[in-house]
Formats: C-alpha cells, sequence, structure tokens
C-alpha cells in the first residue's frame, strides 16, 4: 500500500550531459582561453606556468587516485599523506644507497604498499575505525621518517624530462605536456588505467559494488575482503609513488615532512573529482593552476600581501567546490568495517 | 526418503548462535517444482536456515542433498553453482548500480579485460521474456518500484541459472496487488521446472499459493501439512504452538472525557507541500480511534506532529484541555503521551544499545534510573527491564543483547514495554504491528485494548484493513491529507473502507 510518488520526468541525454559536465566544460573553457590569452602576450612565463600546473597537480593526483581506490571499495584512507612520506623516504634512502632511480622508485612504491597493507589489516580484518588508523599511520610514518633520517645524504640526482619528439614542440601544450619525467608521464597513463578498471572491468563493478553493499556482493560470491585489502595495496602502492616523485623526480631530495599537507589536498581533491580519477584529474589540475598563477603573480608587483596571494589556490578551491560542482555521492559503505555474520 | 523426486533435502541441521540455537536439528525437503511453503513465527529461525543453505552462514551440524546428491555449501558460490537462488527479504541490490550491473555482479561476462554489458543486456531481455518477467535492464535501481525491484531479485537468481529459488518473506514489502503479480509470477516459474521454498508468516498467502508447508517453532521443525488439508486458524495454531486468536476480542468501549484532541491542524513538509489539510477529530479516554489510510497521504506528518517530532503551520492539539507545545517530545513524555513509532528502527530503538538501555531511553534522566550526582542507578535500569522483559515476554537472551539482535516483533515488544508501563494519558501507535507475525499481532493488540480498558485514550494509525476493523471503536479515514469521514467501526465493512480509502466521498459509499 504505497502511493505512487511521481519520479521528475527524466532528463533528455544532452540535458543529462551538460548537468555532469556543464560546469567542468565552463571551468576548462575559461582556464584555455586564459591561457591562450596568456600566451600571446607572454609565451614564455605562460609555459612555466602550464609546467608548473602538471608538477604541482601530479603528486595530487595519485594521492587522490588512492583514496578514491580505497573509498571506492568503503576504506576511508586518511592516511595517504603518511603513505606518501614513506615512499618519499625510502625512494630517497634507496636512491642513495643504490644510485639507481628504478630501483628506488619500486623501493617507495613497496613501501607505500605495505603501508596500505597496514591500514587494509587495521580496518578490513580487525575492524578498527578507520580515521584511527589512517592517523596512526600519518604519525607512524611522521616519527619513521623523522628519526631515521640524516642531514646531508646526497644523491647523485633526479629523473629528467623525456621529450617526446615533434609532440614536445606543440606551442603551448608541447613543454607542458610532452617534456615530463617519468612519473609524470606514469601519473597520465595510470589516471586512465584507473579509470578504465573501474568502470570498464569486472574488478571495477566488484570494487563498486563492495562500497556501496557489501552484502549484496557477498551473497553473489563475490569476497569482499580480498576486494578491499587489494583496493587499498594498490592505492597504497600508488601513494608511494606519489612520495617518489616528490625526491626522485621534483626535488631530488628529502627533507622532514616534506609532503606538507599534500596527502590532505589531495582528499580534497578526489572529492571535488567526485570519486572520479578523471574528475580528480581536472581537479589537480585546476588547483595545480591556481598554485602557478599563484606563484607568478608573487613574483609580479603586485601591492597585495603575498599571504593572500598564497591563499589563492585553496580559497579557489573552496569556492568550485561549495559553489559549483554540487553534492558529491559518497559510496553508501564508507568507512563501515564489513561483518560477516 | 530418496525414491522422491527432490530438488533439495536439508538434513538435521543445528546452528548455534551465542546464546541462541537458531536450527535444532532441522529436516526439510522440496519437491521438483512445488511451492513449499516455510512457515514460522519471526525468529523461528526460518532464515537462518535458508541463510545456511545459501551458503552465509555455515551450520554446526548437518548436511545438504542436491537431486539426491551429498553436496557441500561452504559459500554463496558454492550456491549458486547447484543451482540455488535466493531473493532476501531486504533486497540485495546496489540502488546507484543499473539493472545490467546488479545482474551480472559476481558472475561478469567479459570481452577481453572489459565487461560486455551488451550482451549481458541481451542475455537479460532473453531471460526477462523467457519467464515473462519484464525489466528494463538499463534502469538505475534506485530508481525502481519495490515490487520490480523485487523481479529483478528474482531474475538475477534465474541469470544464474537457479532452479532452486528461495524467497524470504518476499510480500513484507509489496502492496497487495504486487503481491498478487509475485504469486503469479511464482506459479509460472514452477511450470518451467523451478523449485520454490517461500518463508512467510502470512497465512492467507500461504493457503493461495503454496503446495505444501512446513511449520517451525523455536528452532525446530514443529509439523508439516498442506493449504488442503488445514485453513488459516489450523496454520496459526501450528506455528504459535497454542489457539491464537486472529480476531481482537474487546468488550463495547466505555468513551469517557476527552484527552486529545486535534484542531485545525495543518502541516507543511520539507518539499514545501501541504500533507494535513485542515484536521479536525477528538479522542476520548477509554476508547480506540483507528486512523486508516494507504500509506501517504499525511499520517506520518500528523503523528510526528502529535508526538512533538514536527511543528505544524497552524491549528492547535490539546492534551487533556491544555495546548501542547510542537517540536517538543520531551514535554508530551512527562505528559503521559505514550509513541509507538512507525519505523521501530529508525524511531523506536537504539539498535546498538541493549535492551536495558532502550527500555529507559525516555525516562533515564527521572528517579530511579538517575541516581546520585550525575551517576545513573544501572542497577534500577536492569530491573525495570528484567520486569518488562517477563511483563512483556520478550525472546531475548537477556537485558544485555543489543536491540538490533532481537527478531522484529520482539523489538517491537520492547518499545511497547517501554511505552506501556509509564503512566498515560494518550497512547498513539503508528503501523503497531508492521511486520509482525500472528503470535506478536495477537499480544500487541490485547495489550493496546488493555490500555484502552484502563481508560486510555488510543490512536492507532495503520494501512492494514483487518487491524484497523478488528481493533478501532471509532474510524477516521484519511485521504490526501483530509479527513474523509469519522465513523462507528461497527457495522463498517471492508469494502466501504477500501472505498473511502481510496477517496470516494463518504456519500458516495453506502
Amino acid at each position: 500500500m504505497q502511493t505512487t510518488n511521481t519520479l521528475p520526468a527524466p532528463l533528455s541525454p544532452s540535458q543529462q550531459f551538460l548537468k555532469q559536465w556543464g560546469v567542468t566544460i565552463f571551468i576548462a573553457i575559461a582556464v584555455i582561453g586564459i591561457t591562450i590569452w596568456q600566451y600571446i602576450l607572454n609565451a614564455q612565463v605562460t609555459e612555466a606556468v602550464l609546467a608548473s600546473t602538471i608538477r604541482q597537480s601530479t603528486p595530487l593526483v595519485l594521492g587522490a587516485l588512492c583514496g578514491l581506490l580505497c573509498e571506492r571499495s568503503a576504506v576511508i584512507n586518511i592516511g595517504i599523506e603518511g603513505q606518501m612520506l614513506l615512499g618519499a623516504f625510502v625512494g630517497f634512502l634507496v636512491n642513495v644507497w643504490t644510485g639507481n632511480l628504478l630501483i628506488a622508485v619500486i623501493a617507495a612504491i613497496l613501501a607505500g604498499a605495505l603501508m596500505g597493507l597496514l591500514l587494509a589489516y587495521m580496518s578490513v580484518t580487525l575492524k578498527m575505525d578507520q580515521i584511527i588508523g589512517g592517523t596512526v599511520i600519518n604519525i607512524l610514518a611522521l616519527g619513521l621518517t623523522g628519526y631515521f633520517y640524516q642531514v646531508g645524504l646526497t644523491t647523485d640526482g633526479k629523473m629528467l624530462p623525456i621529450p617526446l619528439g615533434p609532440l614536445a614542440d606543440i606551442p603551448i601544450i608541447g613543454p607542458a605536456f610532452f617534456n615530463n619525467p617519468p612519473i609524470t608521464y606514469a601519473t597520465f597513463i595510470l589516471v586512465i588505467a584507473v579509470h578504465y578498471v573501474l568502470f570498464y572491468t569486472k574488478w571495477g563493478l566488484r570494487t563498486r559494488a563492495v562500497g556501496e553493499h557489501p552484502r549484496a556482493a557477498d551473497t553473489l560470491g563475490v569476497n569482499v575482503f580480498k576486494v578491499r585489502y587489494v583496493n587499498v595495496i594498490v592505492g597504497g602502492a600508488i601513494a608511494g609513488l606519489a612520495g617518489a616523485f616528490l625526491t626522485l623526480e621534483a626535488v631530488g631530495s628529502f627533507e622532514r615532512a616534506m609532503t606538507n599537507g599534500r596527502g590532505f589536498v589531495a582528499l580534497a581533491v578526489m572529492l571535488f573529482g567526485k570519486y572520479t580519477p578523471l574528475g580528480a584529474w581536472g581537479a589537480a589540475l585546476l588547483f595545480g593552476f591556481a598554485n602557478a598563477m599563484q606563484t607568478q603573480l608573487q613574483f609580479a608587483d603586485i601591492k597585495i600581501a603575498h599571504q593572500f596571494i598564497g591563499m589563492l589556490p585553496y580559497v579557489l578551491t573552496i569556492v568550485i567546490l561549495s559553489g559549483f560542482v554540487g553534492r558529491t555521492r559518497v559510496p553508501a559503505a564508507d568507512g563501515v568495517p564489513y561483518e560477516k555474520e | 526418503m530418496t525414491e522422491e523426486n527432490l530438488a533439495l533435502e536439508i538434513r538435521n541441521v543445528t546452528k548455534r548462535f551465542p546464546g541462541v540455537l537458531a536450527n535444532d536439528n532441522v529436516s526439510f525437503s522440496l519437491r521438483k517444482g512445488e511451492i513449499h511453503a516455510l512457515l514460522g513465527e519471526n525468529g523461528a529461525g526460518k532464515s537462518t536456515l535458508m541463510n545456511v543453505v545459501y551458503g552465509l552462514y555455515a551450520q554446526d551440524e548437518g548436511e545438504f542433498f542436491i537431486d539426491n546428491k551429498l553436496v557441500e555449501i561452504n559459500g554463496p558460490s558454492d550456491a549458486i553453482n547447484y543451482g540455488i537462488g535466493m531473493v532476501h527479504q531486504h533486497f540485495m541490490l546496489v540502488p546507484v548500480f543499473s539493472v545490467t550491473e546488479n545482474m551480472i555482479l559476481g558472475s561478469e561476462v567479459t570481452k577481453g579485460t572489459s565487461l560486455d554489458l551488451n550482451r549481458a543486456r541481451k542475455e537479460i531481455l532473453k531471460i526477462s521474456e523467457a519467464y515473462g518477467l519484464e525489466v528494463d535492464p538499463d534502469a538505475i535501481v534506485e530508481d525502481l518500484p519495490v515490487g520490480v525491484q523485487q523481479r529483478v531479485e528474482i531474475l538475477k537468481a534465474l541469470y544464474r541459472k537457479a532452479n532452486i529459488l528461495v524467497l524470504d518473506e518476499p510480500t513484507a514489502v509489496l502492496t497487495p496487488q504486487e503481491a498478487e503479480d509475485l504469486f503469479v509470477v511464482m506459479r509460472q516459474l514452477t511450470e518451467q521446472g523451478v523449485s520454490i521454498i517461500f518463508i512467510t508468516h502470512k497465512l492467507k498467502e500461504i493457503l493461495n499459493v503454496a503446495d505444501r508447508v512446513t511449520v517451525m517453532r523455536r528452532g525446530k521443525v514443529v509439523g508439516h501439512t498442506s493449504p488442503k488439508e488445514t485453513d488459516q486458524q489450523g496454520l496459526a495454531t501450528m506455528m504459535v504452538g497454542r489457539d491464537v486468536l486472529l480476531e481482537v476480542e474487546k468488550s463495547p468501549a466505555k468513551p469517557e472525557d476527552v484527552v486529545l484532541e486535534v484542531e485545525h491542524l495543518k502541516i507543511t513538509d520539507e518539499r514545501d507541500v501541504e500533507v494535513v489539510k485542515d484536521i479536525s477529530f477528538e479522542v476520548r479516554a477509554g476508547e480506540i480511534l483507528g486512523i486508516a489510510g494507504i500509506q501517504g497521504n499525511g499520517q506520518t506528518e500528523l503523528v510526528e506532529a502529535m508526538t512533538g517530532l514536527r511543528d505544524a503551520t497552524s491549528g492547535k492539539v490539546y492534551l487533556s484541555g491544555e495546548t501542547i507545545p510542537f517540536e517538543n517530545p520531551r514535554y508530551l513524555v512527562e505528559h503521559g503521551v505514550g509513541h509507538v513509532p512507525e519505523d521501530r528502527h529508525k524511531h523506536g530503538l537504539v539498535l546498538p544499545y541493549d535492551l536495558a538501555d532502550n527500555m529507559v531511553l525516555n525516562t533515564y534522566y527521572q528517579k530511579p534510573y538517575a541516581g546520585q550526582m550525575l551517576v545513573r542507578d544501572e542497577q534500577a535500569v536492569l530491573k525495570n527491564a528484567l520486569g518488562l522483559i517477563e511483563r512483556f515476554d520478550v525472546r531475548a537472551p537477556g537485558p544485555d543483547v543489543a536491540a538490533s539482535t532481537l527478531s522484529g516483533g520482539n523489538q517491537q515488544k520492547v518499545i511497547v514495554g517501554r511505552e506501556f508501563s509509564r503512566p498515560l494519558k494518550v497512547l498513539i501507535a503508528n503501523q503497531p504491528t508492521r511486520g509482525l507475525d500472528v503470535g506478536s499481532i495477537e499480544y500487541i493488540h490485547k495489550e493496546i485494548v488493555k490500555m484502552r480498558d484502563e481508560g486510555i485514550g488510543v490512536v492507532v494509525i495503520s494501512a492494514e484493513l483487518d487491524e484497523i476493523l478488528s481493533l478501532s471503536d471509532r474510524i477516521a479515514i484519511m485521504f490526501r491529507g483530509e479527513i474523509v469521514t469519522i465513523v462507528e467501526a461497527k457495522g463498517t465493512t471492508r469494502e466501504q473502507l477500501g472505498l473511502w480509502m481510496a477517496g470516494a466521498t463518504p456519500e458516495a459509499v453506502v
């Protein structure tokens, strides 16, 4: 005995597309417009801003990929910061010892994955509160890296940009997109790969099901625990790669707490991107762009206190997050440990 | 035993939970192509048994035979492989997924590394046509009505080539019309060779659709019968273990002074729709006013306003002549208004709390539960709980178990115990027996009548015609936020009520 609730008339496909992507398209057009205009005015600075955008956004996208893999399978990961930091540190140390950048990157990824395993064990097997689990990882990473770090360690260098032939010579975007070091390229590929896995494969379907309604997945023979473990570990590995980016590609050395909140910004980026890899990428690029602009503005002779200019990327993020993006739908089972009986 | 053509045989299954023997040496057999009803009260162990068969719980003892062959079922994937499909009481559908995605989850069709949604869609359409279960493969599940979601669940089992289908209280969430449609589908399925286990506690449905009946009580099988050999009364007796009154026994009401008066009440909901339009009525001490109506005609909001959970746009509610404030539930608790809420999980209980705490949810700050200083008196809380458990026959291992572990009927008894044991002037019971079995219904009806006879003004809101007719002294019928009419229960027929509830004017119904 129910009254039939009249649902609002379904939107036509074009309306739906506009509703879903309208804001993104608008922002993208605005950014591209500004960029072209600036390029005409001053090509060098524009190319620098774009390159900086990519640099700034890379660890954030990677962090966000980690976060969304975890949360799509219903494990909240606020330990991205710690996973990144440990990845950065281990990568750096291995580089110091071996001088081999490839081995160093692999070590960083493994360190991140290990941290992912720890988080998975705490939240899936022990059913601990996941916020506490993540905090444990953050504190652990901060403590371990702080304790073992010795000042004065140096390395032979960092990963250098590899220009992709003629692509790198395209005006405006060439230098920014096609003349990057390996981890940045890997990030482009990872965004596409995670998007594909999440939305077009069996594993992705199961991951999303486990994040929304684990019992339903369980009744169909899906191993909820396994799905969560694998996603959280892979997520950790990606966070480790983000750490490797910092020490092996961007800076070339390690300093205490060098992640400097990027793991948390990555969480914001993930939400901003509505738990989708492409969305997170867009969000990270926007944040990186605002950050790059901010740096340029500080060089320019403008009579505004630099603290205010420094706030710009964050203010922009908040305004866009609250004003345009609208509600993000969180996976229904997010943060809830699964009990079998 | 094996001469028979059995689809499934369960032998001597025992399943223990901490403190409870859920299945005690249960045996059960399902013939090919039959609808076998599994009848029992809430908490009798029907669902547990089926969850064991489906591999969700591991049995402590016992064996399963499928097509007369011994099989081991260690998880749902085993059960699926043996052709067992289960439609759970609470649907196992991912609300944000499309029908197709829900269907293929766990048995995905792929092309290379990608999901092959196109092929899946075609297969689904083929099956849905073959069984006459129409469904749109691209619809998002949460947008579908409950009846269609259930169809998706059935198709999900058929998609996995199930020939044994377990339906766990499938009609609990359906409208009567949807239930009728389901029965038609069930018969069609058996004609195509599917064997169905139909779990229910609704007697009429069994007589309607089942071929055989197995009755369970307190974890044990207590008997077998068939609709040909028995009737509602017989089934009820078997299920409860004693003679049950399917009708409420009550003497004529002796109404006294007006205790509750609602005057020109108007309520607007969150979407700015006026859901209660100028309602007035009064309730006297010692009478039961039934409010009948199809769900969603403003009853929920009306009750929320009367119980302090919602503000009204205009109008007044008087309790013994005094105006009550809106949105102040504690005032009502302290002035003798009892409330059995519509949704016992959401508004009736704090599910993770134990029974003792749940039983003092609205009086914990009063003597004797609040002890010296800021400390509460655990002993008093416990004593209260033990008393209520005994008096209201709550079947639970003890007062310290979480409310979430109890069956629906026993949860409702916890609420009834908490509300009915306070000194009351007015009792408002919204859907007091929804989802309960006959034993619990009988019990709660008896308690409600007892409250009336003690001189309390009772309001019962229900969508069940039988409940309204048998409990009420007077009946108010609500339709689209208005009261169509208020009539004496005596002499009113089901048909009249049904017409009023569907919006017929009082004059049109004679």
